[in-house]
């Protein structure tokens, strides 16, 4: 094994001109921690792709959020050259493509993306926690796109780990013998070489008909400050020219190529991208929606008739309204959320204007994780402080005189005679140690769950699969299931298709007026329990007024619950502030300020932090908030 | 800013005088008062009445260089601090130096604050000889456990005695309540409004406890050793204390106040909530003057340092604007029994006159006839009325 490579070697495996027999596509599935960032980082420096001291842990993690998170969004392909001796002694020089996936439930379709990219798939598993849920679905989705996978454990250096058992445990997924799975450390560099050398001999080389018409698949598109969006694709047939028109399509777009090359780690133009090649296209377009994942790049003149498989557009799974605290923010929100979308295909979003909350928009993301980005990111880089209602999803309602309603908001719900609401089910993959089977069986039961089926994947480690409805995992799903199991349990689930339910909305009253942003479609059977949940919430958080308020929680006219906030008695300053009127006014003007700052609901007054906190799943925040 | 030329001689003219000086400080006081007798820098207690009234000529050549002249002085209000820590001759004193510059109107109200124990039979008897006409007693309670819970050192005992040395000195009299302090209940909200009215006196003030945040009680409350007011039971207890005062006669005139018939009104503080002309004499006292409103450096020491180098001992100041100005009509007015005229209120807040008279906080009749008066429910809202009513 000789690593670096000599020049006269490195003209073998020069961009664009590559034999595809030299080049070798892959990717990491990993769950978040386990180590994917640190791994590939540690192969960029033993490629010699990235020297000592440009090193910056984690690489290929732009965005500040993923690195605090250890997350990664948006995936990248860096192209790595790699020296493997045979046993005669000859070193052959290859170009591997590090194909970045994003590791998130929320990006399933981005991941599938990703995958069909490459020929292999290193499966990257933590030598002290074993396989999670989502993993366990991207290596699925690997499996089904008949990738080879190389089953790696991570992190043997750390003192907790217990490598024997989880190759055990991946050997029977993966269907290889235990001692076939690689045992690395990211972290000091341990069996990555060896890793590499595998990762050249036992992934296939890429196929294509190189005097086919040009079919480049995008697995990503980012969108980049000075250059625009820039287009990843991996070259299925034929090959792309620089100052070559191409065609988009799923769009039939054209545009000109206005740079081609590959990243190793930071963008170089090339001739071109040959059959098999991995690399990045610029066109000029400023808004990711014009280069979808998914889709297939041809050339303009005497391209390709049939598009690439697999293709389909981002499908918005959960919705929330996003409103600003202040209300004079909103054009400033309304920037934003263009800005993000220049980067985003799967955000969308249309203004809505709330009674309770003002103006603001209707947000559809992908999933819970999609919204918690795209939320703390306008708070962060925009700063914004906003309010965002419960996420909610899509009803398909078909109402007694048979006309369809989609339904994204709960406020929008219909008042006449509903005949029948289909709701979004999803597959639902739990991983969890056998100890806690019980518990999560019974959470799942409470959710509505279906089980349908269980295995055991090694002797304390279960395998739960059941169909849940996607409302309640939006809900509060994940955080009582790792509460009941003390984190150690994982979830992927995958929306398939609907089911009828037997739904109806809940609306809260104040003094008889509905509050638009408290209205929630709950079961039947739980909307009581919604209800005296919610009015006891409020109750506890919205300060009392000069006179009663009721707080009602109703079902279209009848009312399931009721609280009482008592008129406020007094509200004076009895003292003697002798002749500092002045003290006595500001005193006036700063709870004028507050007043101002609080939203009418009819004549009753709600201080912001009242629907904050209302709308927060954490109880804390309701039970310190009163303040009499 | 005002051109002196423009001015009219102003008639009245009310003086607060404030004496920084206790010999114990309360643990719900956060009035500006210092318990050594002995500040630096000319502070002392013993120097004090001289700074004041040295302080007096400066304020009187201020208002001159601004073309304000006043021809008598109708009220004026020795407050605290406990002023009769002072000997009285102090007092007299300053009182007689006042005089010197701007003469007393006709039957005008001098009152002194005292502690029940910080006086005697002969020091009333000389607050009366040199021109005081009134006295206000700190009572607070009648109850030991709860002067006690106030860090007030008299004896319930004290209060009569006191009252009776007053009247013959021919003083009227005000008594204080504090109402809602921590342990208090009803029954004792009751005895001490009893104990008070077996005194007779003209004049009665009862304010609710508040707790302010630089004070020992706020870092009691902090620490969980007291309980937190209850907005409910300070209303039950307001609401009590108004009955039993009411029964023996005493109707009230501003929303903390009560008196036997409306010539015992106390009309230093009307002049305050009727945004009449005053002067404040002493560390962090506040005067105004036609829309200026000034207060004074709070510390005695400083005070002293800069009105003995010629110094108007000035910390801060501001001229009203129209807007403040409507906004602090209403603010004080509308806590009188006489009310506010409802054309006081802006335009576009008059909406909410009919509101609050729906709501009964505000008397239907007065508003029909054009004035704004709070009932009792009103009084005990009044903050949230003067919000709705001010825009």
């Amino acid at each position: 094994m000789t690593p670096r490579i000599a020049d006269a070697d490195a003209a073998i495996i020069a961009p664009a001109a590559t034999p595809v027999e030299r080049i070798r596509n892959f990717c990491i599935i990993a769950h978040i921690d386990h180590g994917k960032s640190t791994l590939a980082d540690r192969m960029l420096q033993l490629t010699g792709v990235v020297d000592e001291r440009a090193m910056r842990a984690q690489y290929l993690d732009r965005m500040d959020i993923e690195r605090e998170r250890g997350i990664t969004v948006k995936s990248q392909a860096v192209r790595m050259p790699w020296g493997v001796t045979d046993e005669s002694g000859r070193t052959e020089a290859y170009a591997l493509n590090m194909i970045d996936t994003p590791g998130h439930v929320d990006f399933t379709y981005e991941v599938s993306r990703s995958l069909a990219a490459c020929e292999g798939a290193i499966l990257l598993v933590d030598a002290a926690q074993g396989i999670e849920a989502q993993t366990l679905a991207n290596l699925y989705l690997a499996m089904e796109n008949d990738l080879t996978i190389i089953p790696v454990l991570n992190k043997i250096d750390l003192p907790g780990a217990d490598p024997d058992k989880y190759a055990a445990e991946i050997g029977s997924l993966v269907g290889v013998d235990p001692d076939d799975v690689l045992r690395v450390s990211g972290k000091t560099g341990v069996g990555v070489p060896e890793l590499l050398d595998h990762v050249v001999r036992t992934i296939p080389a890429p196929t294509g008909d190189p005097d086919a018409p040009c079919r480049a698949m995008i697995f990503d598109s980012v969108y980049d400050t000075y250059r625009g969006v820039v287009t990843y694709v991996r070259v299925i047939d034929g090959r792309l020219s620089p100052r070559e028109r191409i065609a988009m399509m799923s769009t039939l777009a054209q545009h000109d190529l206005l740079e081609i090359g590959v990243i190793s780690p930071e963008p170089i133009p090339t001739q071109g991208l040959g059959i098999g090649e991995v690399g990045y296209l610029i066109t000029g377009v400023k808004d990711v929606r014009q280069s979808k994942v998914g889709d297939t790049v041809t050339t303009a003149r005497t391209g390709a008739t049939e598009a690439l498989s697999g293709y389909s557009d981002p499908k918005p799974m959960v919705f929330s309204g996003l409103f600003p605290i202040d209300g004079s923010d909103y054009p400033a929100l309304r920037d934003a959320l263009d800005k993000l979308k220049l980067n985003d295909a799967a955000l969308n979003y249309e203004p809505e204007t709330s009674t309770a909350l003002g103006f603001g928009f209707r947000v559809g993301f992908l999933g819970l994780l999609h919204l918690e980005i795209i939320r703390e990111r306008l708070e962060r880089e925009f700063d914004l402080d906003l309010i965002s209602t419960a996420p909610s999803v899509v009803y398909d309602l078909t109402m007694e005189d048979g006309t369809e309603i989609e339904v994204l908001n709960p406020s929008d719900f219909p008042e006449g005679k509903v005949r029948e609401i289909r709701e979004p089910v999803t597959r639902a993959t739990i991983l969890v140690p056998s100890e806690y089977i019980g518990t999560v069986m019974e959470l799942c039961q409470s959710k509505r769950g279906n089980l349908r089926g269980m295995d055991y994947l090694s002797e304390d480690r279960v395998e739960l699969r059941y169909t849940l409805p996607l409302a309640e995992i939006v809900f509060d799903f994940f955080d009582q299931l790792k509460s009941r199991t003390k984190g150690y349990a994982s979830l992927d689930y995958d929306v398939e298709g609907q089911q009828a339910a037997d739904l109806v909305k809940v609306d809260m009253l104040l003094q008889g007026e509905a509050v638009d942003a408290f209205s929630a479609i709950v079961h039947r059977d739980k909307a009581y329990n919604y209800g005296v949940e919610m009015a006891g919430k409020l109750k506890n958080l919205i300060p009392r007024q000069q006179f009663e308020v009721p707080i009602q929680a109703a079902i279209g006219s009848r009312i399931i619950a009721r609280e009482n906030i008592r008129a406020m008695r007094k509200d004076v300053l009895s003292k003697c502030y002798g002749g500092d009127i002045s003290r006595k006014r500001k005193l006036l003007e700063k709870q004028k300020e507050g007043k101002k700052r609080m939203k009418n609901i009819g004549s009753v007054e709600v201080p912001q932090e009242a629907f904050i906190a209302a709308l927060s799943s954490d109880d804390s925040a309701a039970k310190d908030g009163k303040k009499k | 800013m005002t051109a002196a030329s423009a001015v009219p001689a102003r008639r009245d003219l009310s003086v607060y005088i404030h004496v920084p000086f206790c010999a114990v400080r309360c643990g719900y006081c956060d009035f500006n008062t210092y318990t050594a007798t002995e500040l630096g820098g000319g502070g002392s207690q013993r120097e004090y009445p001289q700074v004041a009234m040295a302080e007096m000529d400066l304020v009187l050549a201020d208002d001159r260089a601004a073309g304000y002249e006043y021809d008598a002085v109708s009220t004026v209000f020795f407050g605290g601090g406990t002023p009769t820590l002072l000997p009285a001759d102090d007092l007299v004193a300053m009182l007689a130096h006042l005089r010197s510059l701007i003469p007393l109107a006709p039957g005008a109200e001098v009152t002194t604050e005292a502690n029940p124990d910080s006086v005697t039979r002969a020091s009333l008897a000389r607050l009366a000889d040199g021109g005081i006409t009134r006295v206000s007693f700190g009572m607070q309670s009648a109850v030991p456990s709860v002067l006690a819970t106030l860090d007030r050192t008299h004896d319930p005992e004290r209060v009569p005695q006191a009252v009776a040395w007053a009247r013959e000195a021919g003083l009227d009299v005000s008594l204080d309540l504090i109402y809602g302090t921590p342990g208090e209940t009803l029954a004792d909200v009751e005895t001490s409004v009893r104990a008070a009215l077996a005194c007779e006196p003209d004049h009665l003030s009862a304010y609710s406890l508040i707790i302010e945040g630089n004070t020992a009680m706020a870092r009691h409350l902090r620490r969980g050793e007291i309980a937190e007011p209850d907005p409910d039971d300070m209303a039950d207890k307001y609401e009590l204390v108004d009955d039993l005062l009411a029964a023996e006669g005493m109707s009230w005139y501003e929303v903390s106040n009560w008196a036997r018939t409306p010539a015992h009104r106390c009309r230093h503080n009307l002049a305050y909530w009727r945004g009449g002309d005053w002067w404040g004499i002493g560390p962090g006292a506040h005067r105004h003057r036609d829309g200026l409103r000034a207060g004074n450096v709070k510390h005695p020491s400083r005070y002293a340092t800069m009105v003995r180098a010629g110094e108007l001992p000035r910390a801060q100041s501001e001229h009203l604007t129209e807007v403040e100005r409507a906004l602090e009509r209403i603010m004080l007015e509308l806590r009188i029994v006489d009310g506010l005229p409802a054309d006081a209120v802006a335009p576009e807040a008059r909406a909410m006159i009919d509101v609050h008279v729906r709501r009964g906080h505000l008397d239907p009749d007065a508003a029909a006839a054009g004035r704004l008066v709070l009932t009792r429910e009103g009084r005990l809202l009044a903050d949230a009325v003067i919000r709705d009513l001010t825009v």
